[in-house]
């Protein structure tokens, strides 16, 4: 983020703020999401006449922070990719909204939409399908330059080897194909890609799942690196709840569509609320044997439904261990039980002072 | 029960040989759970698939060692009498199964089958012990299940009948290449709550190969780490995660955060993992290693004791911070 780049990005205020763990009340909203829903029609027959739907995200509401990570958790199925694509207008949202830094994203189209992509960016999961494998690393990270027309080439090619130091890389690389790179090598050519624009918010779509575990932790450490000297604000969507506890700062448990929990770290994983955060948590092993020992597991029943046809009521309630006759029917309202501990759950009380 | 000793298995392809396995030992006792952890490429899975004469011949070549089960050398055998051994003494569970079921019969089938094959059961013993099988590995409405083909189940129903399958012919060890690597985490929750009651049920031997430490640290009595096809490291499991010996280990468990603690630094492995078509020589983790000096460039290091059933194949005494002596 220095030398001329910083002149020719027109984008590079926001991502200065460097104010962002404050506390919550003066926190300025960056993303902010409100009843968002994104159903995939199911068609059949020969007329493709519609007959029903899956329910990806099903209503989901939360805000990310300026230069937070928020991290979105939750099993296959539960929609935390579909919803970091809604949010970068990736897919259609088909009811709600989502807005980004004030700018209503759902309405926003063509050419404003292309303008603000710069801004908002995407790592992600597989880092073998992600790059062009017929592109050098130069030509990849170069594309989005190229594309929103910063620079001419003599500054893009200083723009790439400055990349490439900020992601671990050496500049020697730039000639090189992606097929001669490790995974957690072509994942670092991903991130540089992401960042070549000074994005202001990254959607981190389960960047690490494809890595092995001795990688995992470097491409972790990176992200934070660069959060700290860029002032991003991350969307880390993870089915990994260690590793979202050790990288987020906020926490959104995702079931079958909906957002069932969110916290701070620190309440979502030492008081969690929601039956299904308090089973997923106690599903987690723990690399120690002593621990490991001594802890009691709370065994779900059963698999996640199906999103085509959710339960009525509370989505938990087939597999809830606690479930009463409401839960069968009502659908639980998505409320702050005190502090920013969201939950929605019939059962839970609010915190009381 | 089964002593391995000096295996190595190679894969020559167009592009050179991929030295997958370079000379292993370890032993497998009665009754016991084994933890074998690896990263990809660790050559944890071609291991145990050599064993059992499953991988690809050719490319693949098992080059030495001997493999003894129950007397016998698994590696020697003629193929007619290791087809006995295959799913009639060792069970095994692959990591995906839906790749691994056959999706045109029955579970009821799949489990007949193995049966018929390797015990003298009728078609109706082999329904009746398949239906105590699928109750034995939790699925609801076993009954039904039997006439249900594999796509009509879940992943974590799926893994079950594999389960089943395994289990059939009451093997003596089974052989679980990450088991639960496909599954989501309260599925994966399901799986380890049934295999610990069975093995409390059954007594039977398990090695259960796995990339997760946190899975094994909760399941296993001993654990094998391994690292560029070789074994860097043996211990009872609580040693292992208490008092590692090998550089790699204490690193990998450094590098992994826990879900029970708040988040502090995750230190880092440097480096990439090992290419595999050089020819082995040396320690394979010394390039990524903070501690390597000479030696370590050029001897490979041999697993010794250097604790109470703990052994560790590094030059470097990590506790007393200096090289080892001649081993």
């Amino acid at each position: 983020m220095n030398s001329e780049q910083t002149a020719e990005t027109t984008v590079d205020t926001a991502a200065d703020t460097t104010v962002d763990t404050v506390n919550q009340g003066d926190r300025e909203v960056l993303v902010s999401v409100s009843g968002l829903k994104k159903h995939f029609p199911i068609m059949k027959g020969v007329f493709r006449r519609q007959v029903g739907a899956v329910r990806a995200v099903d209503g989901i509401s939360f805000d990310i922070y300026k230069g937070e990570t928020l991290g979105l958790v939750g099993e296959s199925g539960s929609g935390k990719s579909t919803t970091g694509k809604v949010i970068l207008q990736l897919e259609q949202a088909t009811e709600g909204s989502a807005t980004f830094d004030g700018i209503e994203l759902t309405e926003t189209k063509g050419e404003e939409l292309r303008k603000l992509r710069p801004r908002m960016q995407m790592i992600f999961q597989d880092p073998h399908s992600s790059l062009n494998p017929r592109m050098t690393v130069a030509s990849i990270i170069a594309e989005p330059l190229r594309e929103h027309g910063k620079g001419n080439a003599e500054s893009q090619r200083k723009r790439i080897d400055e990349l490439l130091g900020q992601v671990g890389l050496s500049p020697m690389h730039a000639n090189r194909y992606p097929h001669e790179f490790s995974g957690g090598q072509r994942q670092r050519i991903g991130i540089a890609r992401a960042i070549a624009l000074n994005p202001d918010f990254v959607v981190c779509d389960e960047p690490i799942a494809a890595l092995d575990v001795s990688i995992q932790a470097q491409v972790v450490n990176l992200l934070e690196e660069l959060q700290d000297d860029l002032g991003l604000t991350y969307l880390f969507i993870s089915h990994d709840l260690s590793m979202v506890r050790h990288i987020a700062d906020r926490v959104a448990v995702m079931y079958l569509g909906r957002i069932v929990e969110l916290a701070t770290v620190d309440n979502l994983y030492d008081d969690p609320q929601h039956p299904y955060t308090q089973a997923l948590n106690s599903a987690v092993p723990v690399p120690d044997p002593v621990v490991e020992a001594s802890r009691r597991r709370q065994i779900l029943e059963g698999d996640i439904p199906s999103p085509s046809n959710p339960p009525p009521g509370c989505v938990f309630n087939t597999r809830c261990p606690l479930a009463e006759d409401r839960c069968r029917t009502e659908v639980p309202e998505w409320r702050d039980i005190g502090g920013g501990h969201y939950v929605a759950c019939h059962l839970v009380d609010d915190k009381s002072a | 029960m089964l002593e391995v000793s000096n295996l190595a298995t190679e894969f020559h392809t167009p592009d050179g040989v991929v030295h997958a396995v370079n000379g292993i030992d370890f032993e497998l006792r009665q009754g016991e759970f084994l933890g074998v952890v690896g990263e990809s490429g660790s050559g944890k899975s071609v291991t145990m698939m050599s064993l059992l004469r499953l991988i690809p011949m050719p490319p693949g070549k098992i080059v030495s060692g001997s493999a003894m089960f129950d007397g016998d050398d698994l590696l020697e055998m003629e193929t007619s009498d290791l087809r006995k051994v295959r799913g009639g003494k060792i069970g095994f569970i692959f990591q995906d199964p839906m790749t691994s079921l056959n999706p045109v019969l029955t579970v009821g089938k799949q489990i007949g089958e193995s049966l018929k094959l390797h015990t003298d059961a009728t078609t109706r013993d082999a329904k009746r012990r398949s239906l105590e099988l699928l109750e034995l590995v939790g699925i609801p409405d076993a009954e039904q299940r039997l006439k249900s083909y594999p796509h009509e189940l879940s992943g974590g129903m799926r893994q079950r009948v594999m389960i089943a399958i395994a289990l059939a012919c009451s093997p003596k060890v089974i052989i679980a290449d990450e088991p639960t690597t496909a599954l989501d985490v309260t599925i994966q929750a399901q799986i380890i709550e049934i295999v610990r009651d069975l093995r409390t049920k059954l007594g039977t031997a398990v090695i259960w190969i796995t990339h997760d430490l946190g899975v094994v640290a909760g399941l296993a009595d001993r654990v094998i780490v391994m690292y560029g096809g070789r074994i860097v490291e043996e211990a009872r499991v609580a040693d292992l995660y208490a008092t590692p010996q090998h550089p790699y280990t204490r690193g990998l468990l450094r590098s992994i955060p826990r879900l029970d603690q708040k988040g502090s630094d995750l230190q880092t492995i440097e480096g990439q993992p090992p290419s595999l078509r050089k020819a082995p020589v040396g320690c394979s983790f010394a390039p990524r290693c903070e501690f390597a000096f000479d030696r370590c460039l050029t001897d490979t290091p041999q697993l010794t004791t250097v604790g109470f059933e703990h052994r560790s194949a590094c030059w470097w005494d990590l506790d007393n911070e200096r090289p080892r002596d001649e081993l």
